[in-house]
């Protein structure tokens, strides 16, 4: 299993039941974002170029990294246990190919990915809080944690409370985030921003600083059920934001997008905007995850490319 | 930040990179190179009545590329004739509807060929292929768009205004942007139905050579535009010649200042792009890491061989001591090398020369008791390389505060209010363009109405297009190029 390190302390760095100015004043200290300069600079490391070997071993990286994810209301016992036997061997045609890190599913598929996950190196994964939207009473929220935590699962992806964050409530933000964490106890939790809800690259800054600071062990980009996905810009937004926490801190959040990421050359262009912002030390499964579902498939599709030296159809690889 | 420190003492420190990568080069198959080069004037290569040739190298190798005519006193004559012989021709009599046809054809045609052009660029130049590929070419067949765009419609851009071509122009160009520099030149002299002499660098004549035969190929008439290759010697022929109606000159101040001296009391009329100095403000509720991205960019773009290069970085104190920590960590992921390689961001210094000049300044600047730090890279052994540098603790009183370095090298100072930052920013005989960091709106229109620059730019940096004026102002010379301003220095109720 990736081992993740033991999560960060659930008492938070801004202090338990904080006022809403303190938050306020703390998110005011973070430096503003200039929308132009990410883009520009993220367009501009989308051009570097990464060649065979190290594209091979990128690929395989990123295989690691994935958090292969169902999320529907369809979900069933059986989808899930495949999905798992997936993520365990992606191809099975070629055990060189590492497992994914975890398989991302809703609370209830938690009991049926954790049996089918019993003794391979993949972590469960769940979406809690009242996944997608977070519209419910904390304490509801810290419920739904719970239970997932109870039945096995090793990380929580909760959602925060955009309509506080933008309302200028940012106590009760950072509040829950703190309740959710304790509820997690020894899982890890990653906290989704929903950026796409979130308006200017600012709000996203200062989101990413608020859920580190309440002790997110990861922050990530998107539920995947709005029409904005992850993008680079802002991923780059939220790598600063990590850059800048890690720096006074010296903890080590990690970084997960989500949604739309689809294919290996996308992939890629991540790890380049994660080396050249936060560098070797996170180029680890430990600290970057992709959220994803159909991009496995092209990463092995373009690793089998890369080593035979021509496209197979897609038909050659497992559907699950 | 109001966040605790780590609890272990240590300075958490991020090692940029980590992911390799492997050099990406651009093929040279697009480009043939020939032997030699004849002068280009009425329309078909010439040979030099000087009978002299030099060579032109690649900076990163130091391999010769070519060799090519230097022209000579009777060169520029015969040159400056068929520039004449053109305007009082077809050129002169066709009309901005018919000029149009011609400039739109070589903008398509350059798109075309662009990257043919982006790689002779880079191996006469040394530039990064990225940025010859990315800004170069565009924006140079940007330029002849945009000029394309006015030459039917003078009359409407200067309502009441002698719109009439002047002539025949001289124009002199610098080896940063051979391209980008002919295009800016070219472009609204052919425009406003003005006959061109061209007299490109001595270290970077191939684009330029490459783009006569162009011209030919899209039917430019003969002598519509003429290319002189040679050093100073034969700029100076070209700026003197008693033919020239108007000369147009990008280079340094130096060379500026000869040049009027040698135009006073003629008709001529003259436009001068000159050095620069750069003031680059950093306030400290800038977004920060834009700014950091800002200020690499701003100096090390094109091996800081930019005359609006931002090469005086003024770092609000109370920021000063994170800025430069974060700049040295964004240093650190610099890449500089094989120009051709996709993955290079700092290429080879143009030349020899260049770089004996980039050395020595760096030298005074240790003397004068600044701090350096440099980039520890491992440089290629053959051909011109500078390690990306900078220099904290400058003060205004040292050389390289003061004098145009033209090379990957920052002078960082401190200011404490935006009244000294302003005094400081100003304390240059330069005035070519300036920089301002900050997040407040008002403090950018408070700092652009006192800075003495042609162009300021604001949460950014080394931005161009067609459509926006260039120029500066004291010593950087003057003159618009670009815009409808760029018009003005080419028509007869002009400047």
């Amino acid at each position: 299993m990736t081992v993740l390190p033991a999560p960060a302390s659930a008492s938070p760095v801004l202090g338990a039941a904080v006022s809403n100015a303190v938050v306020e004043s703390f998110l005011r200290s973070v430096s503003p974002v200039d929308e132009v300069g990410v883009t520009e600079r993220a367009a501009s490391l989308s051009t570097r170029s990464v060649k065979r070997e190290s594209k091979l071993a990128a690929l395989e990286m990123a295989i690691r990294m994935c958090d292969l994810t169902t999320l529907e209301g369809r979900d069933t016992p059986g989808k899930t246990i495949q999905l798992a036997a997936k993520a365990v061997r992606p191809d099975p045609t070629d055990p060189t190919i590492p497992p994914v890190a975890a398989l991302c599913v809703y609370p209830n598929m938690v009991p049926f990915a954790v049996q089918a996950l019993e003794g391979s190196d993949v972590a469960v994964a769940s979406v809690a809080t009242y996944f997608p939207s977070g519209q419910a009473p904390i304490s509801v929220k810290v419920e739904d944690v719970a239970w997932a935590v109870a039945e096995g699962a090793d990380e929580i992806d909760m959602v925060i409370n955009r309509g506080a964050f933008l309302s200028g409530d940012y106590r009760v933000v950072h509040d829950e985030i703190v309740a959710v964490k304790e509820a997690c106890r020894t899982a890890h939790l990653k906290v989704i921003l929903e950026t796409g809800e979130l308006g200017p690259y600012d709000n996203v800054r200062r989101a990413s600083m608020l859920a580190m600071a309440a002790g997110a062990d990861f922050v990530k980009t998107s539920t995947g059920k709005t029409a904005s996905n992850a993008t680079l810009p802002v991923t780059l937004v939220m790598l600063e934001a990590i850059r800048d926490f890690y720096r006074s801190t010296g903890r080590a959040v990690g970084m997960k997008p989500a949604g739309g990421i689809s294919t290996a050359k996308v992939a890629i262009r991540y790890l380049v905007l994660l080396s050249e912002t936060l560098g070797r030390d996170w180029l680890t499964p430990t600290r970057f995850r992709f959220g994803a579902s159909s991009l496995l498939n092209d990463l092995l599709m373009q690793i089998r490319w890369i080593r035979e030296g021509r496209y197979q159809s897609p038909d050659y690889f497992t559907k699950d | 930040m109001d966040l605790p420190a780590s609890t272990d003492g240590e300075k958490p420190e991020i090692v940029p990179a980590g992911l390799d990568y492997v050099s990406s080069l651009e093929s040279t198959d697009v480009v043939s190179i020939d032997e030699s080069y004849g002068l280009w004037i009425d329309g078909k290569p010439s040979e030099p009545a000087t009978d002299r040739y030099f060579p032109t190298v690649n900076p990163a190798t130091e391999e010769t590329l070519s060799r090519v005519a230097e022209g000579g006193a009777e060169d520029v004559d015969r040159a400056v004739k068929a520039a004449r012989k053109a305007y009082g021709g077809v050129w002169g009599r066709i009309g901005g509807g018919e000029r149009a046809k011609y400039l739109y054809r070589l903008a398509r045609m350059l798109q075309e060929r662009s990257r043919e052009f982006a790689v002779l660029e880079t191996l006469d130049g040394g530039k990064p292929i990225t940025e010859s590929r990315d800004i170069d070419l565009p924006l140079a067949a940007a330029h002849f768009f945009y000029y394309a765009g006015w030459a039917d419609k003078l009359e409407y851009a200067f309502p009441g205004l002698d719109t009439r071509p002047l002539g025949v122009v001289g124009q002199v160009i610098p080896w940063n942007f051979p391209m980008l520099m002919l295009a800016w030149k070219v472009a609204p002299a052919l425009a406003t139905g003005n006959t061109v002499v061209l007299k490109p660098a001595e270290t970077t004549p191939l684009t330029a050579l490459a783009f006569a035969r162009l011209a030919d190929e899209a039917g430019l008439p003969p002598g519509a535009l003429n290319i002189v290759t040679g050093d100073g010697e034969t700029g100076a022929e070209v700026v003197s010649h008693p033919g020239v109606d108007k000369v147009a000159f990008t280079g340094s101040t130096e060379v500026g200042r000869r040049i009027q001296r040698t135009l006073a009391g003629t008709r001529k009329r003259l436009t001068l792009e000159l050095g620069g100095k750069a003031p680059h403000v950093i306030f400290d509720d800038a977004p920060i890491d834009q700014a950091i991205e800002g200020v690499i960019n701003g100096i090390f773009f094109n091996q800081g061989h930019v005359c609006c290069a931002g090469s005086r970085l003024l770092v609000q104190e109370s920021i000063y001591d994170g800025f430069i920590d974060r700049l040295k960590v964004r240093l650190a992921t610099l890449r500089v090398g094989d120009p051709l390689d996709k993955n290079t961001d700092v290429g080879a210094i143009n030349s020899r020369a260049q770089l004996d000049r980039i050395a020595e300044l760096v030298d005074t600047g240790l003397a004068e008791g600044a701090e350096m730090y440099q980039l520890s890279c491992s440089l290629p052994e053959r051909g011109y390389w500078f390690a990306p540098t900078l220099f904290m603790g400058v003060s205004q009183s040292h050389r390289i505060a003061q004098e145009e370095i033209f090379g990957p090298v920052l002078s960082i100072m401190t200011f404490r209010t935006p009244t000294e930052a302003v005094e400081k920013a100003n304390n240059t005989p330069y005035g070519l363009s300036a920089g301002v960091w900050t997040s407040k709106g008002s403090r950018i229109l408070w700092m652009a109405d006192r800075l003495k620059a042609g162009v300021v730019w604001a949460n950014t940096y080394n931005k161009f297009d067609p459509s926006s004026p260039f120029g500066g102002y004291q010593e950087s010379g003057f003159g618009r190029e670009g815009g409808r301003h760029g018009l003005l220095p080419y028509v007869k109720g002009g400047m």
